[in-house]
């Protein structure tokens, strides 16, 4: 017990006297949290477009004012062709242009029906998505005033009711996302290049033939990534409490016991990998691509998994993050029991047994 | 007396408050080899550090084959060869690589790449293993080609920092034969070491305790002025007041 | 110059002799580009819908088979109460539930209005918005319809409309993947590069061989060419993969030309072995150059616009932006690719990303020592 003891020591030394490694290591998390929860919004504001009206009746005019009223628009001076307006677009300049057609105001009123185009520079989907929409509603806003004394019949109305999250924001499906990032980093591939760099500078083989045993000497390296990991769960979830206002619904206790049985599983993964890398850079790009890149991808918590193809769906089960991502999302945002995460858990449970027997096994043999 | 290739006085290494090499004062001459002894800590690889021109010195002065340590260390640079106590060379490159990478670097041309990297093979005995990697090299073999790659370019002087360490008597014996070799053709060696009874091959030695040199001279002369047996005796005299532990 | 030449002798005897390292260069890229593209998709479909039906009219019956004729929304189940659908949202089997009141067929014509309950789940907020606005959309149909069967059309008061034709330029079909690609491209190549160039000199350090090529009379500037040349040839080598596959797998073709394309990948691949080089001069370890560089790429991978845009980020975080040269570079794989721009319209970020190569690379001379 001493031995390991001292043997734990040193470990700590090895990670805490890197100073620079740790800061990034605590840091990280801080600024992912900030960066999600603030920086990666939808919303676009203040887009260049350019209006090109070619009615200028009162209609038009009123339109027009709505746009440049609103906060999502910069409206620039008009552009005559449709030569200019494609000019803008190639540089990057505007990124939206609206078209009035000749009597615009004219056919409404006697046609009762009248046409506007919007070109969006779909070169970025995601701005030309929203502007397009921000525009449609503006003009539905219009509308609807014109129809204000209209009677309506046969009105069917949706009632909505936003479960869980009414305010939509967006922060909620993140927080578990970058736990279980966080944890890939520090318990996989920290710890798996902390092993290899003793094999490369041939300090391992002197701790092997040392009287203590060797699975100890491993043990010995988790213990400070552990604590690291723990240290920055409490970081995360103290952050989304207190800085996104995003409450632990369900029970913390549960939440930490989950999150301690991830760790085991990244900690096993990352020794998986050390048994069978030879240089750091090999174990480095082993883990990025093994573990970092699936939980960004495949673990639901940037991108959908029902809109991914059936071969990836399939692939993301065995993903550990996907099933830690959705029991803390289950218990942070939802407040939901131990019934309602037990499957995910004991699959969890499963695949770090399955994980650490390979990798004993192939220490094993490894020693021999 | 021959000429002087190292000279200093009374040069100064500070890393804040500490000093690792204090005042210290030799000169080495042409042909010599020099020895430099200490335990861990003492400062012997700060010094050497220094006069490589790896290491500004924060007092002092010195010259190297000439040049000045604050001035032109690319000319020093070009003039000696240094083994440092890490194994330097590349691992997973092959003997042939090694050789030619670090010949091609001190400037020799090809032809001259060519007849050093045979005479050099030759004389290690390593005809046959040029294309291994240095990794599956034996670690004596290894120090031996890492010494002869350090003079590859016939410097004036070179530097050794603890070259033996963990090698076994008999090839310690075979690469005190190299460095005598060297010696013979002119090259001075700078050698550290912590084994007395290398020592007593070197032609002078410099005992350092604690950043300074406590005694120098032969190890004929040594040994009668602190009227020892052996070199064992005059260290372990002299090293007993150490106040530093080693690292 | 024949120094420099021993030195790339070397690098590339050393890179390609590791056999192991140099597959993951080239597969790592190859694999990312084959999945990632499918898995980045913000599209909102497939949203699960559980129908709650008190009617069981034939107008309730018609408004659903209109809503999943749409394409946009699966069935999760019927329930038979709003209890039971609540309960699939818990365990994450549906998104929405949709309660129609009993007699709602009847209640709609006689009271000339009805109202549909949905309860939606909206942890994810996007998709909770984006599946409403569908199924708004639907009902506002589904109501236009109704309206038209049962009233006169004499009695319709004209309602003036304004239809919006919206267009797409560059990317008609809103196509994701000629939307990601290009981007994920510039990733792969920054990180390939950076934590390659930083970790290559990091483990000369750690190694102790940077103590033997210091004590030679090597220059500076001759050893730093010597580690940016053969990472730069890999860089754009792997480049020229990603081009391909995305040529062949995706049918990505460049509207604009490839050579704007090149010529501003090698200037950008010198500020990115720069940003490397920067950081093997403030790391020891390969393990604290390992973190360094994953603590930059992951920020300058969220703020690139590559997920989403940088016009939808607060003001601070486009000032941030502004310092990220992974940006410039997806600015410019977009407008070209997609859009055909050529020089004259890449100026500002050419100028930009020579200013990184410049500042980068001369950071790092200054601060890469040979002595102590």
């Amino acid at each position: 017990m001493k031995q390991l003891f001292t043997f734990i020591k040193k470990e700590f030394f090895h990670v805490f006297r890197d100073r620079k490694t740790l800061l990034m290591l605590f840091g990280l998390p801080i600024v992912q949290i900030v960066l999600f929860g603030f920086a990666l919004t939808n919303e676009v504001k203040n887009a260049k477009i350019v209006i090109a009206d070619y009615s200028k009746d009162v209609t038009t005019k009123k339109i027009i004012d709505k746009i440049e009223a609103s906060k999502y628009f910069e409206v620039e001076k008009s552009l005559k062709s449709h030569n200019e307006i494609e000019a803008a677009f190639r540089e990057g300049k505007i990124k939206l242009a609206v078209i009035f057609p000749e009597n615009f105001n004219e056919d409404l009123m006697h046609l009762n029906k009248a046409q506007m185009q919007v070109i969006a520079d779909a070169s970025d989907i995601n701005t030309a998505n929203t502007l397009t929409n921000y525009i449609s509603s503006i003009v539905m806003d219009y509308q609807r005033e014109l129809m204000q004394n209209v009677a309506i019949s046969l009105s069917i109305t949706p009632e909505i009711r936003m479960l869980y999250n009414p305010e939509l924001k967006g922060e909620h499906i993140f927080i578990p996302g970058i736990m279980a990032m966080i944890m890939m980093l520090v318990c996989v591939m920290m710890t798996s290049i902390s092993i290899v760099k003793e094999k490369e500078l041939g300090t391992m083989e002197i701790l092997l033939v040392s009287p203590f045993k060797p699975l100890m000497v491993i043990f010995a390296k988790f213990i400070p990534y552990l604590i690291i990991s723990f240290f920055n769960i409490t970081s995360i979830l103290l952050l989304s409490v207190y800085a996104l206002d995003l409450p632990i619904k369900g029970n913390i206790f549960l939440l930490y016991g989950e999150a301690l049985l991830f760790i085991m599983t990244s900690l096993s993964i990352g020794l998986l990998i050390s048994i069978n890398a030879q240089s750091q850079q090999t174990a480095m790009f082993g883990s990025l691509m093994a573990t970092m890149l699936p939980t960004l991808l495949l673990s639901g918590f940037m991108f959908p998994i029902e809109n991914m193809p059936v071969p990836l769906q399939v692939i993301s089960n065995v993903v550990p993050s996907k099933w830690f991502f959705q029991i803390v999302k289950a218990i942070m945002i939802k407040g939901a029991g131990f019934s309602a995460i037990w499957k995910e858990t004991v699959i969890l449970i499963g695949m770090t047994i399955f994980l650490m027997a390979v990798s004993l096994k192939k220490f094993k043999i490894r020693l021999e | 007396m021959a000429e002087s290739v190292i000279k200093t006085e009374k040069l100064t290494k500070r890393f804040g408050d500490f000093i690792a090499a204090n005042e210290l004062t030799f000169d080495v001459k042409a042909g010599e080899i020099f020895g430099f002894l200490g335990a861990n800590g003492a400062g012997k690889t700060t010094a050497m550090r220094m006069l490589c021109g790896l290491s500004i010195p924060s007092s002092g002065k010195a010259t190297v084959a000439g040049f000045d340590v604050y001035k032109h260390t690319d000319e020093i640079k070009r003039n000696i060869g240094y083994m440092s106590q890490k194994f330097s060379l590349y691992e997973d490159l092959t003997v042939a690589e090694n050789i030619r990478f670090y010949a091609g670097i001190y400037g020799l041309s090809n032809k001259e790449i060519k007849d050093k990297s045979e005479e050099l093979v030759h004389q290690l005995g390593l005809e046959g293993e040029t294309k291994k990697l240095v990794r599956e090299l034996p670690l004596g073999w290894k120090q031996k080609l890492s010494f002869s790659v350090a003079i590859v370019h016939q410097p004036k002087i070179v530097f050794m920092d603890e070259p033996t360490s963990g090698v076994d008597p008999v090839t310690r014996r075979q690469f005190w034969d190299l460095i005598y070799a060297a010696a013979d053709k002119g090259m001075t060696i700078f050698v550290t070491t912590h084994y007395m009874d290398e020592s007593e091959y070197c032609n002078r030695i410099s005992i350092m305790v604690d950043g300074v040199i406590r005694a120098l001279d032969t190890p004929y002369n040594l040994k009668k002025q602190f009227s020892a047996n052996s070199m064992d005796e005059v260290f372990y005299g002299l090293a007993r007041e150490a106040k530093r532990t080693g690292d | 110059m024949r120094t420099l030449l021993f030195l790339l002798q070397k690098e590339f005897l050393q890179i390609f002799r590791d056999k192991n390292l140099l597959r993951q260069i080239l597969m790592a890229p190859i694999i990312q580009l084959m999945i990632l593209p499918w898995a980045a998709n913000y599209e909102v479909k497939n949203i699960s819908l559980a129908i709650v039906d008190h009617d069981h009219s034939t107008y309730s019956q018609k408004l659903e088979s209109k809503i999943f004729s749409s394409g946009y929304f699966k069935l999760a189940d019927y329930c038979a109460s709003f209890n039971d659908g609540y309960k699939l949202i818990e365990g994450d089997k549906a998104d929405i539930v949709m309660e129609i009141p009993a007699n709602f067929e009847k209640n709609l014509v006689r009271e000339n209005k009805q109202k549909i309950f949905l309860a939606v789940n909206a942890i994810n907020g996007v998709k909770a918005l984006v599946g409403t606005g569908y199924l708004g959309n639907i009902l506002n149909d589904y109501n236009g319809e109704l309206r038209l069967q049962w009233v006169q059309p004499s009695k319709i008061s004209p309602i003036p409309s304004i239809e919006i034709t919206s267009m797409n330029w560059f990317n008609p079909g809103l196509n994701y993947k000629i939307f990601m690609v290009p981007g994920i491209l510039v990733f792969l190549v920054t990180m390939l590069g950076s934590m390659m160039c930083a970790l290559n000199i990091v483990r000369e350090k750690e190694i102790g061989t940077i103590e033997q090529i210091n004590v030679t009379p090597i220059k500076k500037h001759h050893f730093i060419l010597g580690k940016l040349i053969p990472f730069w040839v890999i860089g754009i080598f792997v480049f020229t993969i990603g081009l391909t596959i995305s040529r062949f797998v995706y049918g990505i073709i460049p509207v604009g030309s490839i050579g704007v394309l090149y010529v501003f990948l090698s200037i950008y691949m010198l500020a990115v072995l720069g940003l490397g080089l920067l950081i093997s001069t403030y790391s020891d370890t390969q393990q604290q150059a390992m973190s360094l560089s994953f603590f930059f790429i992951m920020i300058f991978n969220l703020l690139s616009g590559l997920y989403t845009s940088v016009d939808s980020m607060p003001g601070w975080a486009q000032i941030i932006t502004d310092l990220n040269p992974l940006r410039y570079f997806i600015e410019v794989m977009r407008m070209v690719v997609l859009k055909g721009s050529g020089f004259h319209d890449i100026q500002h970020q050419l100028i930009f990303v020579i200013i990184f190569a410049i500042v980068f690379n001369g950071w790092a001379i200054l601060n890469y020592r040979k002595t102590t």
